[in-house]
């Protein structure tokens, strides 16, 4: 099943549009990466998801229902601009955010005992918020954001303002999230996070989406066919109809490091064969792209710039 | 609704928790009277403390004379005006009164030097002195000796009573109902001004913390706005309700204090309008005008006031409270609400002005018709009219207007207020407001 599918939502002001017939498909329990550079429309459509503002046109339904005023409390959203009610105490205002996300407050209290206690964070339930530090701050808004148990998570640049530990504490829940069967939206331009969390993808650019799909997918549709050999000697030379030496660099001693690209219908198999002929292969290893290459190659080559 | 109730809930506690509001809640109605108190009690201490100050009078007619009071002593020179003029600035007395020849039917040419410029409260006494003297001269022209006068000097005073079309007679004070007209006015004025900008100031202090894209994730922003507006407005209800209760408590302890509690000033009358005896009669005389502003204050409709006063606060800072959220949701500081919030404000001020210049004088002028009917000035206008019983359709007609001009504001406010919270770094002028106002969705 979908957990959320949007089909033609666009969106116009009326000197830009923000976005122009945008489709994803968001399968359920998957970790998706929504990303594109700043003001590429990420922000509008999550806020058209959360019913923020809605769309001029297209649909969106959640978990095969259309989306309205019910599913608030499916959703969890942390916007990438933190902000909590600074002179409110953390219990208080914790309470008041899973209210108006639905809970009763009974339901609200249980919940948070859970989470403080997992956060180490009870001792602050007096605490107003203007007196934690950021890190704190973010580790409230947080539990207020997955308290209510939302089956889809939005989480905008979720690891901006965390210091490591803290990131690996949030990394671990929300991976745990997705175990016990939430979908999690990631926004973001942060590269490492997406190669390390999602499963699949969307590139937002210029009010379109020009990539979607699967991450292992989208990496395989991008390989180039290129592998990293670690040899010993330089002084040999390949079939140039068969191979390109696109770069090469000494190692210590005698060791080099190359990169190579079949041309053609050429095998790995055959590249390994022929490289033994020739040289001491130390090591071999298929070059695969980083979601950053592909960010970079596709944002700078979309034709519509 | 629920929403609403959840968001009016938060906005009330989070105010009547702050030590603020306690603070403000019980001093206020004790400043008002306080401040009253101190200032009377330093005119009193300054006009002992300033004793007798001493007038050099030169009369160059030779008709005038003065008695010596508890505040002036006169000491009568000679000479030429250059002369005295030098003589004066050598002595320490208070001035010179310079009285030439004149015409008892045109008495001009009096001048008062002094090295001070003397208060107009010494100008006046003096000014009556002079008047009295130049008057008794007069009469003396005209042979006419003081007795006479005496004889012809006759005291009337009206009473006015308002007569209902039900034939019902009704004693009115009006110098009683200007002064509760003029506190109603001002208080509805305050009250709207002061929790209009606690509204904006909520709204922008969500906007600026960034946590307003949180709540509109959970409630529509219609819903934040309405429940901020209404949560703050029940925190001036219950300040209103607190005031009230305190100063009738302390009124009523300070009138007991004077022996003047309300049964005890009932048997009084009763008393006064047995009694035959004139001199007893007379003794009473005195009191009745006490009395009657007692009566008139004990004949207020009270229900009917009270009413239609919290009718008109809350219409009043419905209609502009929602004005104020739609300054708050489109700037991204206090600085900048400034140049939003002199306009919105004025038609308020101008009401302000209003009730001074003919609305508590002249009730049923046309000014005072339009000002209490159109509803950005009626929550003032209206109330201050209150006492003198306005007609009832025109009473009815202002309310209704007034509840559909706050309609109004607020589906305009709304339609700002959705896209200002989520606008930032915006340079916000009237174009954009409009801009906003015609969004779809």
């Amino acid at each position: 099943m979908e957990a959320l599918t949007a089909k033609s939502v666009t969106k116009r002001y009326t000197q830009h549009t923000a976005l122009d017939d945008v489709s994803i498909s968001i399968p359920e329990k998957s970790i998706y990466g929504l990303l594109g550079p700043n003001g590429a429309g990420k922000t509008t459509l999550i806020r058209i998801i959360n019913q923020i503002i809605d769309s001029d046109s297209g649909e969106i339904s959640i978990f095969n229902e259309k989306l309205s005023p019910r599913h608030i409390g499916t959703i969890g959203y942390l916007p990438e601009e933190r902000g909590l009610y600074k002179k409110l105490k953390v219990g208080e205002q914790l309470l008041y955010l899973a209210q108006l996300k639905g809970m009763t407050k009974a339901e609200a209290l249980d919940k948070l005992k859970v989470w403080l206690t997992k956060f180490e964070i009870k001792d602050w339930w007096n605490k107003k918020v203007e007196d934690l530090s950021k890190g704190m701050a973010q580790k409230v808004q947080f539990v207020s954001t997955v308290l209510h148990e939302p089956k889809l998570i939005i989480l905008d640049e979720p690891f901006s303002g965390f210091d490591p530990i803290n990131a690996q504490l949030i990394t671990n829940e929300i991976l745990e999230l997705r175990d016990k069967g939430s979908t999690i939206i990631f926004s973001t331009h942060r590269m490492e996070t997406v190669e390390a969390l999602c499963d699949h993808i969307a590139l937002i650019n210029k009010s379109k989406k020009i990539l979607e799909g699967p991450k292992k997918q989208i990496k395989d549709a991008y390989k180039t066919n290129t592998f990293l050999v670690e040899h010993i000697g330089n002084n040999f030379v390949l079939p140039a109809d068969k191979y390109d030496l696109m770069e090469q660099h000494k190692l210590e001693d005698n060791y080099y490091h190359s990169t190579l690209r079949i041309r053609g219908v050429g095998s790995p198999n055959q590249l390994i064969r022929d490289l033994v002929e020739k040289t001491e292969v130390h090591s071999f290893v298929e070059k695969i792209p980083t979601m950053s290459e592909i960010f970079i190659s596709l944002v700078k080559e979309d034709p519509s710039l | 609704m629920n929403k609403i109730w959840l968001i009016m809930q938060r906005e009330f506690l989070n105010r009547v928790q702050k030590k603020s509001f306690l603070v403000a809640t019980i001093l206020v109605p004790l400043i008002f009277p306080a401040v009253i108190a101190v200032m009377g009690f330093i005119l009193m201490k300054q006009e002992k403390s300033a004793g007798v100050s001493v007038v050099e009078v030169l009369d160059e007619s030779g008709k005038m004379s003065f008695e010596n009071s508890s505040k002036f002593e006169f000491v009568s020179v000679t000479g030429t005006l250059e002369n005295a003029k030098v003589t004066y600035n050598e002595s320490s007395h208070f001035a010179l009164l310079y009285i030439p020849a004149f015409d008892l039917a045109k008495p001009e040419g009096m001048i008062l030097y002094s090295r001070e410029s003397p208060s107009i409260r010494k100008m006046g006494d003096l000014e009556n002195m002079l008047e009295q003297r130049i008057r008794d001269l007069k009469l003396e022209q005209f042979n006419i000796d003081k007795e006479t006068l005496k004889g012809l000097k006759t005291s009337v005073s009206l009473k006015s009573i308002s007569l209902s079309k039900s034939g019902e007679e009704k004693d009115s004070n009006t110098g009683m109902l200007y002064i509760l007209g003029f506190i109603l006015g001002v208080l509805i004025y305050m009250f709207v001004l002061i929790y209009g900008m606690q509204i904006m100031l909520g709204v922008i202090e969500e906007k600026t913390s960034k946590i307003v894209e949180v709540i509109v994730s959970s409630v529509k922003p219609f819903q934040l706005m309405m429940g901020k507006i209404l949560g703050i407005a029940s925190v001036g209800l219950l300040q209103f309700f607190i005031w009230a209760l305190l100063i009738s408590v302390l009124s009523t302890a300070a009138m007991s204090l004077f022996g003047l509690n309300m049964p005890q000033q009932q048997a009084m009358e009763q008393v006064m309008n047995q009694v035959d005896d004139p001199e007893m009669a007379e003794a009473m005389q005195s009191n009745e005008k006490i009395m009657n502003i007692m009566k008139s204050v004990n004949e207020i409709p009270y229900t009917y006031i009270v009413f239609n006063f919290a009718f008109y606060f809350l219409g009043g800072y419905l209609l502009y409270g929602a004005l104020f959220a739609a300054v708050g949701s489109a700037v991204d500081s206090q600085q900048e609400a400034q140049q939003f919030t002199f306009p919105i404000t004025l038609p308020l001020i101008i009401a302000y002005f209003g009730l001074f210049m003919f609305i508590l004088n002249d009730p049923d002028s046309t000014a005072s018709f339009w000002f209490s009917i159109i509803p950005f000035t009626s929550p003032v206008a209206m109330v201050g009219r209150l006492g003198y019983n306005p007609p009832l359709w025109q009473l009815i007609l202002s309310q209704v207007l007034l509840i559909g001009g706050f309609i109004f504001t607020t589906w305009i406010a709304g339609r700002i207020y959705r896209v200002g919270i989520l606008m930032h770094g915006t340079k916000v002028n009237y174009k954009v407001l409009a801009k906003w106002f015609m969004m779809k969705g």
